[in-house]
């Protein structure tokens, strides 16, 4: 494949409003979408800003959205699109423009600090932990989350609801609750913390409508939805309508 | 006067990677508030690139491992260059370091037993590297993060705010550690979102900003690692060693061009998989040197053997240390016997089922398909070396992490230099960060308790708040060269890169001569020169091409440190190999090449940009305790130690 010139339009602006700027921009064999915005800051638009850091689909920092698809700009290939296609990048639009493709992520990580952390129990010290491999792959699975925040920002419930952020924790935090919860030696329970009701209380487990767009655009093709939410929602279910926890509760709240 | 906005900490830590986090816990678990400074987001620093694993003798899959062997493989990786005490800590320390990380929350593969699963890797003598998959990284970093939470869920509880004790500054760049005297009173940075000046005044800085590999062209190291920290020690007035020491992985990505550098992990190699070269050789067997010679297998019956039976056969050469395979290749693909892009293959789809391959290579699999077309569970990759880790760094006690000669300033991770010798073992990078990340962590928060009692040093005074503040904004008014006394038109910063890129690449690369790094310091001058006049375009905020500008001063000084030190060591050892002194010379074995910064005042760069701005110096290192030197057999020292130093 010989080099050519393709035409990029790039979104362009800070908070106070912007527009998709037009870029004729050379492309090389073997390229990818992040390539080529390094080409027009290193030749065009040397103010042109925009997170990465590994350019190996590892850290999760180059997320902004091609051709209206959410996706990670370094392993997103030149070779996908046609070398007549226009390629137009915007920055995530669930969240603040901070300036041209940086968005302000800040709604994660305050929604990371609300899940309550890993509980150690309390009778193993460091060095005793014993856990078969396929009890911990489950929530392995989910551990392989890069957080480039996609997922946070296909979600409807928080791209077209604003109003909705407040209350729910968004697929990669309610997928944090399930690994959580499904970690063999986690004593979340002697604590006095419920992992299930609090993904159904605190963090909005039932404003999911398991519509899999997480799953989607997962660049760690994670089974957010079938092996996190969904499994996360019976136990949820169980949780609250198994009369046998109900009567408990009746009786442990009375003592109280 | 410049607008700084100022804050007040106990502790702050530069770098947000292994090091810093592990420091940062460790400081604010001592009572200390703890700021932590990094330049991308939390979460996001270059540790999560890390794949194959956590090197530590935890012994869970073969019980004969322990802190010897551990502590004797670590100083063959280094041949014996390695600061015996920091080996020592690091071996000791490491299974500690690992089993914490599970009562935080880590879920590392298991044994059938249900231990942590321990694999093999180069230059280990047992199955030693803890690991999830080959994203090892990404779960130490998470692990980490997630501890920091924890404790800032803890302070909220007790407090009504996240970040009372422990304060994470994201996406913001430390340019300058200020100084009391001869003391360290604080740091100076901006804010990458809106470029805003700020000022922390603390008494103790942990540097774990990582390493140097933006300075070369073929690198599997992010954008971060202009080499930050052992700028702002040099500028501090500390001194850096080992500095000639750059790892070259020998496994990179070679095609497609822009993916050129990027990490095929060890562990590709340690679960089984073969270098060939285009005749289809296992070639390493040619490449076993003589101090290795009676540990690596002389056959692929015996090599392959031993996946299976490690007692009765020895390891395949596959499995040297990095520093011994990256050349091999080089001199494969120099003989013309290189895959069609320039590199060797490296197969694993003959060795194990597929399966097995995206089970235990996952990461891989995924990155040779998405990002090269290859499919390795049908088809060999190509791989050639990339620069990957530089062993060089801050001089530091090695008990404390202290820096030498700057009180308050402490050191850990890849910024510090000492712990790998001339070579780093894979593996031991993780554990590095653990170990001695605690420990800058723990004496930065004694010694900022101390001066608490003692008195805390001065606040930053406005003169080094404006003279940092005036180097940062240079680059908006390069136009005007004249004015600063360097004449000429204003200089492309991403153009300035790429030619420092290409010096380094080509000419104290893998394989270095005399008259190359001589030239290669030729160049640093006049881009040294040239980088004063690098000029950017709109305004500061989020500006990606003032921020880079800024990063040069920190390339070019420490590839200055580079190209002296190597030009200085003449023979060839670890991450150092002169093709004009091939040989390992046993006295060169006691020297540490010292880099300082020629003029201490730590003027804001010499006035005259084209002369040198370090100064080398030669010390001798400290004896080897003799219980160490009792692990190993007189055989094998005879081939690293002076008869002086055996006879004493």
């Amino acid at each position: 494949m010989s080099a050519y010139k393709a035409h990029f339009r790039v979104w362009r602006g800070d908070v106070d409003g912007g527009d998709l700027k037009d870029f004729h921009v050379e492309v090389n064999e073997g390229e990818v979408v992040l390539d080529i915005v390094h080409r027009l800051q290193a030749t065009q638009a040397p103010d042109l800003a925009v997170r990465w850091n590994c350019k190996a689909g590892k850290c999760g920092s180059c997320s902004a959205e091609i051709n209206g698809r959410p996706r990670l700009l370094c392993m997103t290939r030149m070779s996908v699109f046609g070398r007549d296609e226009t390629v137009t990048i915007t920055p995530l639009r669930a969240f603040p423009v901070v300036r041209d493709l940086v968005t302000d992520v800040s709604f994660n990580y305050a929604k990371a600090r609300e899940v309550p952390s890993f509980v150690p129990p309390a009778d193993l010290k460091p060095g005793e932990y014993r856990m078969r491999q396929e009890d911990v792959g489950r929530s392995q699975e989910f551990r392989k989350c890069i957080e480039c925040f996609l997922c946070q920002d296909t979600c409807h419930v928080v791209r077209d609801f604003e109003q909705n952020k407040e209350a729910f924790a968004g697929p990669r935090f309610l997928m944090r609750v399930a690994e959580l919860d499904m970690h063999p030696l986690d004593a979340a329970a002697d604590a006095g913390i419920d992992r299930k009701r609090g993904a159904q209380e605190d963090h909005g487990l039932g404003y999911c409508n398991i519509t899999k767009c997480c799953t989607e655009v997962c660049p760690e093709q994670i089974k957010i939805t079938d092996n996190a939410l969904i499994p996360l929602k019976e136990r949820a279910v169980d949780r609250k309508y198994d009369p046998l926890v109900w009567l408990g509760n009746k009786i442990r709240r009375r003592e109280g | 006067m410049t607008q700084v906005e100022r804050q007040a900490w106990d502790v702050v830590v530069v770098g947000a990677g292994g090091a810093g986090l592990r420091a940062a816990i460790e400081a604010r678990e001592q009572g200390m508030r703890c700021a932590v400074i990094c330049k991308s987001l939390f979460g996001k620093a270059h540790t999560v690139m890390a794949e194959g694993g956590i090197a530590a003798s935890m012994g869970n899959v073969n019980e004969g491992d322990n802190w010897q062997v551990h502590f004797r493989d670590t100083m063959r990786g280094g041949k014996f260059l390695n600061h015996w005490r920091m080996a020592e800590l690091h071996a000791q320390e490491a299974p500690d370091r690992v089993w914490e990380l599970e009562t935080w929350g880590a879920l590392f593969d298991r044994t059938p037993d249900g231990r942590i699963s321990q694999r093999n890797f180069g230059g280990h003598e047992y199955p030693r590297l803890a690991h999830v998959g080959d994203r090892t990284g990404l779960e130490l970093i998470r692990t980490l993060q997630q501890k920091i939470v924890s404790l800032q869920q803890e302070d909220k509880a007790e407090t009504g705010d996240y970040e009372a004790r422990l304060k994470v500054f994201q996406e913001c760049t430390v340019t300058r550690i200020l100084k009391d005297g001869d003391r360290v009173c604080g740091v100076f940075g901006y804010e990458r979102e809106s470029g805003r000046f700020f000022a922390i005044d603390a008494p103790a800085v942990v540097l774990a900003t990582g390493g140097i590999g933006k300075s070369f062209k073929v690198t599997s190291n992010s954008w971060e690692y202009t080499g930050d920290g052992h700028a702002l020690a040099l500028l501090a007035g500390a001194p850096l060693i080992n500095m000639e020491f750059v790892q070259f992985h020998p496994t990179g990505m070679v095609w497609p061009p822009s993916v050129k550098g990027i990490l095929v992990t060890e562990s590709v190699r340690g679960d089984g998989g073969v270098l060939r070269n285009s005749e289809g050789k296992r070639f390493m067997f040619d490449y076993i040197p003589d101090v290795f010679k009676e540990k690596y297998a002389q056959s692929e019956d015996e090599g392959d053997r031993w996946y299976e039976d490690p007692d009765h056969n020895r390891r395949p050469p596959e499995l040297l240390p990095r520093d011994e395979v990256a050349r091999a290749i080089n001199a494969e693909v120099k003989a013309g016997r290189g895959s069609p892009h320039g590199g060797v293959f490296l197969d694993v789809s003959t060795r194990m089922p597929a399966e097995v391959i995206k089970r235990r290579l996952p990461s891989m699999h995924h990155q040779f398909k998405e990002l090269a077309d290859v499919d390795i569970t049908a088809e060999p990759m190509e791989v050639g070396p990339t620069c990957h880790y530089v062993m060089g760094g801050v001089d530091v006690d090695p008990d404390t992490a202290a820096a030498t000669g700057v009180p308050g300033l402490f050191a850990a991770g890849e910024v510090a230099g000492g712990m790998h010798g001339s070579n780093r073992l894979g593996g031991n990078s993780l554990s590095d960060l653990l170990v001695f990340g605690r420990r800058a962590g723990l004496y930065a928060a004694k010694y900022a308790q101390d001066s608490a009692r003692s008195g805390r040093p001065a606040v930053p005074d406005e003169v080094q708040l404006d003279l940092a503040a005036a180097e940062a904004l240079r680059p908006f008014s390069a136009e005007g060269g004249e004015a600063h006394g360097s004449a000429g038109p204003a200089e492309n910063p991403y153009t300035l890169h790429q030619e420092l890129q290409q010096a380094m690449n080509d000419l104290v690369g893998i394989i270095r001569k005399a008259g190359e790094m001589e030239e290669a310091l030729h160049r640093l001058a006049g881009l040294r020169t040239r980088a004063r006049r690098a000029g950017v375009e709109g305004h500061r905020q989020f500006n990606p091409g003032w921020h880079l500008a800024i990063d040069l001063r920190n390339m070019l000084l420490a590839s200055e440190c580079v190209a002296r030190a190597a030009l200085e060591r003449t023979e060839s050892r670890g991450g150092h190999t002169r093709d004009d002194c091939p040989q390992m010379d046993r006295e060169w074995r006691r020297v540490n090449l010292v880099c300082r910064l020629s003029d201490p005042s730590g003027g804001l760069a010499a006035p005259d940009a084209g002369h040198g701005q370090i100064r080398l110096e030669r010390r001798e290192m400290p004896p080897i305790r003799p219980d160490l030197l009792g692990l190993f057999e007189k055989d094998e020292l005879v081939k690293y130690l002076t008869d002086e130093e055996l006879t004493q």
